[in-house]
């Protein structure tokens, strides 16, 4: 199946001569959920702003569906929604109002059976004669996602759902985009909250100072990259590592109460066989072990480090 | 999708909603104001100036002050209307929907040159109440009217999309317009001036406006009506040429 979104050779140098993008290039396939991670400044904006036509590029090209984004912008612009980044400060107009513009703007006819529909998935209609200004933070970032949704988009770009947004909301927030997988809408978000985008993506890609330094499906990318730490609750609390356990990259916590042994789930030989061996020659006697996932933030730290 | 006509007309209606909105400050305000101007110049200074270039005094401002709170509503409503969504953010949506450059400017610019012709016909009506007043050539007044609107509409969208904040969005009307207008021959026929101020008075766009606009009423003008239009569409056209050159450049819309 050809990909729904191309991105290639992408650049973007801002007149203040700083170079935001750098040679991106990026398949995203239709349906998928696509989690662009990244440092803040990485670039993750200014790509999504391009694509939408709210930044202009200076080289490379993006086609959606086929359709070039400059020359057939009418085309690709209908099929995109998007949810910037920053909240939109307070207007004076209604929300049902607010939903309608959106879906003319984007040369929809009115359907009120539709945009009730979404308001109510977005449980925004019991607000629906409400002013903008009265709505809470939460609110208004669903109100964001109904009016991108209110011209039936094919792609939908979130740009930091959850960034300035309660644990609770953030949340709902990762429901909403649960549902949207269920609508068959192709979503790309954009996040720094590795936890994030390991819990809502089917695919991540990594962004660092405008270049993608890896796309990888993300089961894909914890397995090659995943580290795994086998923590070892002491029976009697260590000071320091014992000199003779040197070889092994260990490390103390719960001020010397466990040791904690970190390795390559890849590797052939994981040394845990030896290292308890090692420990028991020592004296080392252990209560407790289990074992722990690295999380993305260390693949990603990993991975920014070189 | 050739074109988005629904696209357009959707930036249209949001405008004129916002007035209906707002009717006591886009309507009642500048009626009361203007009828103000009526009574206050036309009776205590036309009891004294009986007549200017053969027409009662009150009857020759009437013109003018139309013009004027024509040019200030077309400018101050336009370029809020785009520097708003500026304002809070929500410009994204116009510059990402599926609308051309035209198109926005016709949605915006039609709007408020809607509105400030409505509001140039109720004062024209309110007029009526206070003077007497002849209208020679109503279709060549109505055509000013919509050209004037039409032109400084679109002065007000460059205004909107020029400003940076609040108070750049009101100098221009309060320290452009409203003293062009006054200095333009509202209240007086050019010929009472020195002659020096005479001429300074011709690099004045609303001199012309109120002119053409006069003779279309009452025969009379200060410069000829030919060139009083002609005038009018060349400041049309640059508008025109720098709302191009704004959307071809991106000019605080796009970076
Ligand atoms: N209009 C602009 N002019 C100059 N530099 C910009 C502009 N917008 C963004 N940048 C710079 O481009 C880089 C990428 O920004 P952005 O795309 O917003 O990053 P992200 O969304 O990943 O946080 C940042 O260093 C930012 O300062
Ligand atoms: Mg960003």
């Amino acid at each position: 199946m050809a990909p729904i979104l191309t991105v290639k050779n992408l650049d973007k140098t801002y007149e203040s001569g700083f170079q935001a993008l750098k040679d991106i290039n990026l398949n995203i396939e239709k349906g998928e959920i696509f989690a662009l991670l990244g440092p803040n400044g990485a670039g993750k904006t200014t790509l999504i702003s391009i694509i939408c036509g709210i930044v202009n590029s200076t080289g490379g090209s993006v086609t959606v569906d086929g359709y070039d984004i400059v020359r057939d912008y009418r085309h690709t612009r209908s099929r995109i929604g998007l949810v910037p980044q920053e909240l939109t400060r307070d207007a004076f107009e209604t929300v049902w109002a607010t939903v309608n513009f959106s879906r003319t703007l984007f040369g929809k006819p009115r359907d009120d059976a539709y945009l009730e529909k979404v308001l109510r998935d977005l449980s925004l209609w019991d607000k629906r004669n409400n002013q903008l200004r009265t709505l809470s933070g939460g609110m208004k970032r669903r109100l964001l996602i109904a009016k991108a949704l209110s011209h039936e988009p094919s792609v939908l770009f979130l740009d930091e759902p959850t960034a300035g947004v309660d644990v609770e909301l953030r949340q709902g927030m990762w429901e909403t985009v649960e549902y949207l997988r269920e609508t068959g809408v192709t979503v790309i978000l954009t996040t720094h909250y590795i936890e994030e985008a390991e819990l809502m993506a089917d695919r991540i890609g990594v962004i660092n100072q405008g270049e993608i330094i890896l796309v990888e499906n993300k089961r894909q990318l914890m397995k090659k990259l995943g580290q795994k730490q086998l923590v070892l609750q002491l029976r009697e609390p260590l000071s320091s590592v014992p000199a003779g356990l040197a070889a092994y990259s260990l490390s103390l916590g719960d001020n010397g109460e466990s040791l904690i042994y970190t390795y390559q789930t890849q590797s052939a030989q994981t040394g845990i066989d030896s290292l308890l061996q090692d420990l028991g020659e020592a004296g080392i006697r252990f209560t407790d072990l289990h074992t722990t996932q690295s999380s993305l933030e260390d693949i990603f730290l990993d991975l920014v480090n070189g | 999708m050739k074109m988005n006509p629904r696209g357009m007309y959707a930036i249209y209606r949001f405008e004129i909603a916002r007035a209906a909105r707002t009717w006591l400050q886009s309507v009642v305000s500048p009626v009361v104001t203007t009828s103000l101007y009526f009574v206050v110049f036309g009776a205590a200074i036309g009891s004294r100036v009986e007549q200017v270039q053969g027409i009662p005094y009150g009857a020759f401002i009437v013109p003018g002050l139309i013009m004027l709170m024509l040019l200030t509503q077309s400018v101050t409503n336009a370029s809020f209307g785009i520097f708003f969504p500026r304002f809070t953010g929500n410009i994204y949506e116009v510059l990402s929907a599926p609308v051309s450059y035209l198109e926005v400017v016709i949605g915006y610019v039609g709007a408020a040159a809607t509105k400030s012709l409505i509001l140039g016909l109720i004062i024209l009506i309110t007029a009526h109440l206070f003077v007497d007043l002849p209208i020679q050539h109503p279709f060549l007044m109505l055509f000013f009217l919509v050209l004037t609107a039409i032109t400084f509409s679109l002065f007000g969208f460059i205004v909107g999309i020029w400003a940076q904040d609040f108070e750049q969005l009101q100098i221009v009307p309060l320290l452009l317009i409203i003293p062009l207008t006054f200095l333009g021959g509202t209240f007086y026929s050019l010929d009472v001036l020195p002659e020096f101020w005479q001429t300074v008075s011709l690099f004045n766009p609303v001199v012309y406006l109120v002119s053409g606009f006069r003779w279309s009423f009452f025969e009379v003008s200060d410069v000829p009506i030919l060139v009083s239009l002609g005038m009018t569409f060349l400041f049309m056209l640059l508008c025109l040429a720098l709302v191009w050159w704004i959307f071809r450049t991106g000019y605080r819309l796009k970076s």
